[in-house]
């Protein structure tokens, strides 16, 4: 891959609509409906996330050709972790107030289907530019999608917006909100809104390089879009 | 022994790993369409969660303690299920085959299932025994299984609904999982 600046580019934003990790290709749902009662918790968790995703992909990426191909997943998971326990510390410092509220949910970055699936998908094989491009873009999607989680869920259950409490709303919270079964309400809605948006765009729009080889011939049908 | 089965049943039900602290939300999701794959993945989850916390909790107070290592927990948690996961798929393989076979296609998936590594920081960070972490583990996993059981039967009846376009698949899927989270809350206060 030529890594000109229109395909890093690329890369970036594909992460944030196109193939938005949480809302189009449903990885990293543990975070997503964990951290995400308040908009501020949505975004350090993505932050972290991103931080960890970039350091991952970038050592993963340069480490590629050294790394042999049978031990390839203990190693990738030994860089993710090595990553998570780096922020872990960095966020005990500095942030301590975000480092508590994460919880356990920070350590568990190192299982987050993201970061492994991008190591795995992007990071082995493509160069050290791509894979930050694709990191950053992956890591602001995913740290947008939280955002909105995490607002929709702090507005309508507990009546504040980033700690700021909204007048009327903040009286008459619906606490089921931030309860568990309001972060499973909300992603649910927040898909079917991003579903129907996507649906509304005209089928030619789908850019393949046919089904041969592509891992979703079977479940989009989409042979005669291509055609 | 009270303790022990409060234990077990906050970390069964109040406490249920799916629907009230959401982790291992993947599998839950995912293979949660039909019975016998919901109480596969349930009875290789827990199986993996209990050896895990067994061979988790004396590395972290007999290696890593005495030698202030605290901060490697995750790396070595987590390298130590990869490996355990590996251990038992080919131990399973060579002896009981008929037991690989069902449940063979899961084990590899259970490496990235955040309840495993969940639990085992979870045991370490409430300061339990190793009885009582063992006890965590037996009743996070029955109540990993408890959940899937329960929304694979669920989603058996939603196939025969008619759900608008928009929201058929994993947005049904959720709100649905919402809806079960909710009967889920009223065992709350049970233990306290």
């Amino acid at each position: 891959m030529p890594e000109n600046k229109t395909s890093l580019g690329r890369e970036v934003t594909k992460g944030i609509i196109k193939e938005n990790p949480t809302l189009v290709m449903l990885l990293g749902m543990c975070p997503t409906l964990a951290v995400t009662t308040q908009a501020m918790n949505g975004i350090g968790m993505g932050l972290a996330t991103t931080f960890v995703l970039l350091g991952s992909n970038i050592v993963i990426s340069a480490l590629r050709k050294v790394i042999p191909d049978k031990v390839r997943i203990p190693a990738f998971i030994v860089i993710i972790a090595s990553f998570v326990t780096l922020i872990g510390f960095l966020l005990e410092g500095f942030v301590p107030s975000l480092y508590e509220s994460l919880g356990i949910y920070l350590t568990l970055i190192t299982v987050n289907c993201i970061i492994f699936g991008r190591a795995e998908m992007f990071a082995s094989k493509n160069g050290i530019l791509a894979s930050a491009a694709d990191a950053i873009g992956m890591g602001i999607g995913f740290t947008l999608a939280l955002f909105t989680m995490g607002s929709v869920r702090e507005i309508i259950g507990s009546g504040s917006w980033m700690g700021i409490s909204i007048p009327v709303i903040h009286n008459n919270p619906m606490l089921l909100f931030i309860m568990p079964a309001g972060g499973f309400f909300t992603l649910g809605m927040i898909i079917a809104i991003v579903n129907k948006l996507a649906n509304k765009k005209p089928p030619q729009e789908i850019e393949c390089g046919g089904c041969e080889g592509c891992p979703m011939a079977d479940k989009c049908g989409g042979k005669e879009a291509a055609e | 022994m009270k303790a022990l089965m409060v234990i077990l049943l906050s970390a069964m039900l109040t406490d249920n790993f799916v629907l009230s602290k959401f982790m291992g939300i993947c599998p839950f999701l995912g293979v949660s369409k039909k019975l016998d794959s919901a109480s596969g993945m349930g009875i290789a989850v827990t199986f993996v969660m209990i050896c895990a916390t067994a061979v988790t909790y004396p590395i972290h107070h007999a290696v890593l303690v005495p030698n202030g290592l605290e901060y490697f927990d995750t790396v070595v948690f987590i390298l130590v299920i990869a490996l355990f996961v590996q251990l038992v798929e080919t131990a399973l393989k060579k002896t009981i085959p008929s037991l690989y076979k069902s449940l063979g296609v899961y084990l590899p998936l259970i490496t990235t299932n955040c309840a495993v590594l969940g639990v085992t920081v979870l045991n370490i960070d409430n300061s339990y025994s190793f009885v009582q972490s063992i006890v965590n583990s037996f009743g996070a996993g029955l109540g990993f299984m408890l959940a899937l059981v329960i929304f694979s039967g669920v989603r058996k009846k939603m196939e025969y609904a008619d759900i608008p376009e928009t929201f058929k698949g994993v947005p049904a899927t959720l709100i649905a999982a919402s809806i079960v989270s909710v009967s889920f809350m009223g065992f709350s206060g049970l233990f306290s």
